[in-house]
């Protein structure tokens, strides 16, 4: 029986707005995916996705509700156990990718040891780069790869640490329909190898690609699909 | 992955702003380097300028002692062959009585000039008895000195020698200057004194001594006038001399054998004159070094206060400038820590605590304050030499000690600069970086 990675119970979320105003960004939602669980969430822009996004993440605090990672509380710990949880558990992937602009890819994927030190990070990091046709690029700083390229790295980044949860914001964002195809390979393989994937997406095919898609609207999960 | 690499990475990426950053900090380092350096310069400059004034003195010192030496000898030399001048005083005269009133109230018989004049005294060469009282011109209601002289009595064993005084004749007198100017006489008047009429014979000129209220008249007639026949008060013996150093001992010894009870004092001679000559250029001498002494103390002083008040002002532009760099230490840091907001929010989300973050920032905090330091030690050291003769000799090498100090305050201070803004930057929130980003 699959492993439940992400429980979020009744999470809820709201900002505030100008003049005294407040925007439920995420409203009494709950969500659990189990561990070779690939789940992309959908929604018009504002649905509040992201946001979840980042209380998944251990980096945004809910207002209500509950939120389990591998059976951790990380809003019931202090901020150092709470970063020591993410380098535990979860991996991030961004449409911007946020790649050390000074680094080069070795270094990037290497840089989550800075979170916590991994035995032969470097044999481990070097296994990923070649995994993603990157061992030739090894020594190149992003400037110098292809957008394709710095999500690979960036992903390879993300599954350096071997996180059971890897939390995608629209990955394939700004990729081409080739390297899109590679991405989602990559976390569809993920998946298969027990990890849980939650990738906010606007792009149907990639959702597609996902074993479930839920589709957001005002903070609250309308639809859910396997 | 480690932070020295990330640091070291990230400043060869941001090698303007780490320049920057570095330039600033060795400015300051610059600053105190020169502030040292110019104290240190004006201390040596103050010594130098000490040293050469007290080697000046030395030499004033040592150039005077040989000089006096010379001029001692000289003196010594020309003393032995001249004389000086004694009184004889009555028996039982106090002396005391002769400084205060300038001469004798007790007399002693004329005679004792002929006595000692008759004797085979050798140490005395001119005698000249004289009777001096102080009283009122009657006739003109004045304070005056009288003394009646007789001129030398020759020595009887000796050939006879010229007289050292002329002698006034009878019937005429010698009056002082503020006498004959206040009453209005002049050479050759006639003047009633103490009633009887002499003929002026000559009037001194100003001597502002007693001599100017003083009247000279024959002894004879001095004595008849004070009714005092035969009596004198003081013998005066001019240019006595003898071989001993104790002169006026032995003078003494031989005036005592025939004039038993009498007081012998010495009087104004050329000997003291000599004497007095010599120690007033011994004087002006040791006041020339006196007051190059005084000189090389007000130099020190000088020195002293214009040190005081460069260290002050020094310290002050040290203060502006240390707090100049640390506000643009701090500002750079802050641009360097927004420039990385992204970085440090995926640092963050991939589980990098705060404390790695501030790490990160304070690391390379740390090593532009190490490279500023570095930067200047090396220019200043390299630069000590060409500086030596500008800072009077003042080698920059010498601060070696102090240089384990500079290199850790400096980094120290460069840390507590970026300090806040790199606190700012790790505790900021890292959801909010990346819903931004």
């Amino acid at each position: 029986m699959s492993e439940v990675t992400l429980r979020a119970t009744n999470v809820q979320k709201t900002f505030a707005g100008p003049k005294g105003s407040s925007v439920t960004a995420v409203n009494d939602m709950s969500l659990e995916i189990a561990s070779g669980e690939f789940v992309a969430m959908g929604g018009s822009s504002g649905c509040g996705k992201s946001t979840i996004l980042l209380i998944a993440g251990g980096l945004l605090r809910p207002d209500q509700g509950e939120l389990e990672i591998m059976g951790t509380r990380p809003y019931e710990v202090d901020s150092t156990r709470r970063a020591s949880i993410r380098s535990q558990y979860i991996g991030f992937v961004f449409q911007q990718f946020h790649l050390v602009p000074y680094l080069d890819a070795l270094d990037n994927v290497l840089a989550p040891t800075l979170a916590r030190s991994l035995p032969d990070a470097e044999d481990k990091a070097m296994a990923l780069l070649e995994k993603f046709g990157l061992t030739e690029r090894r020594h190149h700083v992003p400037s110098a790869l292809s957008v394709g390229e710095q999500q690979r790295v960036a992903l390879a980044r993300a599954l350096l640490l071997e996180p059971k949860l890897l939390l995608a914001d629209e990955p394939t964002g700004n990729l081409d329909p080739e390297n899109t195809d590679s991405i989602l390979d990559h976390l569809v393989a993920f998946a298969k190898e027990g990890g849980a994937v939650l990738m906010v997406t606007h792009d149907d095919l990639a959702a597609n690609r996902a074993s479930r898609s839920i589709r957001m609207e005002k903070g609250s999960i309308v639809e859910s699909v396997s | 992955m480690n932070l020295r690499r990330l640091i070291g990475r990230e400043i060869l990426h941001r090698k303007l702003s780490f320049g920057i950053a570095v330039a600033t900090i060795a400015t300051s380092v610059a600053g105190l380097v020169a502030v040292v350096a110019l104290l240190g310069a004006h201390d040596l400059r103050t010594s130098e300028m000490l040293m050469r004034m007290n080697k000046e003195t030395s030499s004033m010192e040592e150039k005077f002692t040989k000089e006096m030496k010379v001029y001692e000898d000289s003196v010594r030399k020309t003393m032995k062959g001249l004389g000086f001048n004694i009184f004889i005083f009555p028996e039982g005269q106090e002396l005391g009585e002769v400084y205060t009133q300038g001469f004798a109230s007790k007399t002693m018989p004329e005679s004792y000039t002929a006595k000692l004049a008759e004797s085979k005294i050798v140490t005395v060469n001119h005698l000249l008895p004289s009777l001096t009282r102080k009283l009122k011109w009657p006739e003109k209601e004045r304070t005056v000195i009288l003394i009646g002289i007789r001129g030398e009595v020759p020595i009887a064993h000796r050939d006879p020698k010229k007289p050292l005084i002329d002698p006034v004749q009878k019937g005429r007198i010698v009056l002082g200057h503020e006498l004959h100017r206040s009453l209005d006489l002049q050479e050759g008047n006639s003047t009633m004194f103490m009633g009887r009429e002499f003929i002026i014979e000559k009037c001194h000129r100003e001597r502002g001594t007693k001599d100017d209220i003083t009247i000279w008249m024959h002894l004879d007639e001095c004595q008849e006038l004070l009714e005092e026949e035969g009596r004198i008060n003081a013998i005066k013996a001019l240019e006595c001399n003898c071989a001993s150093i104790d002169r006026l001992g032995e003078i003494r010894r031989e005036i005592a054998g025939i004039l038993p009870g009498t007081k012998v004092i010495e009087t104004e001679s050329k000997a003291l004159a000599r004497a007095e000559a010599r120690n007033k250029a011994k004087k002006h001498t040791q006041g020339a070094i006196a007051s190059k002494k005084a000189e090389a103390i007000k130099l020190k002083t000088d020195r002293e206060q214009l040190r005081f008040e460069d260290e002050q002002k020094y310290t002050a532009l040290l203060t502006v400038v240390i707090f100049g760099t640390m506000a643009w230490v701090a500002f750079l840091a802050f641009a360097n820590s927004r420039d990385r907001q992204a970085e440090i929010g995926i640092l963050r989300a991939m589980g990098a605590s705060t404390n790695s973050i501030l790490a990160i920032l304070m690391g390379r905090a740390f090593l532009v304050g190490l490279f500023g330091t570095g930067v200047t030690i090396l220019v200043a050291f390299l630069l000590s030499d060409s500086l030596k003769d500008p800072l009077h000799g003042y080698e920059i090498k010498s601060l070696r000690g102090h240089i384990p100090l500079v290199f850790l305050f400096v980094p120290l201070l460069s840390c507590a600069a970026s300090w806040l803004p790199a606190l700012q930057a790790a505790n900021r929130d890292p959801a909010t970086i990346l819903r931004n980003e």
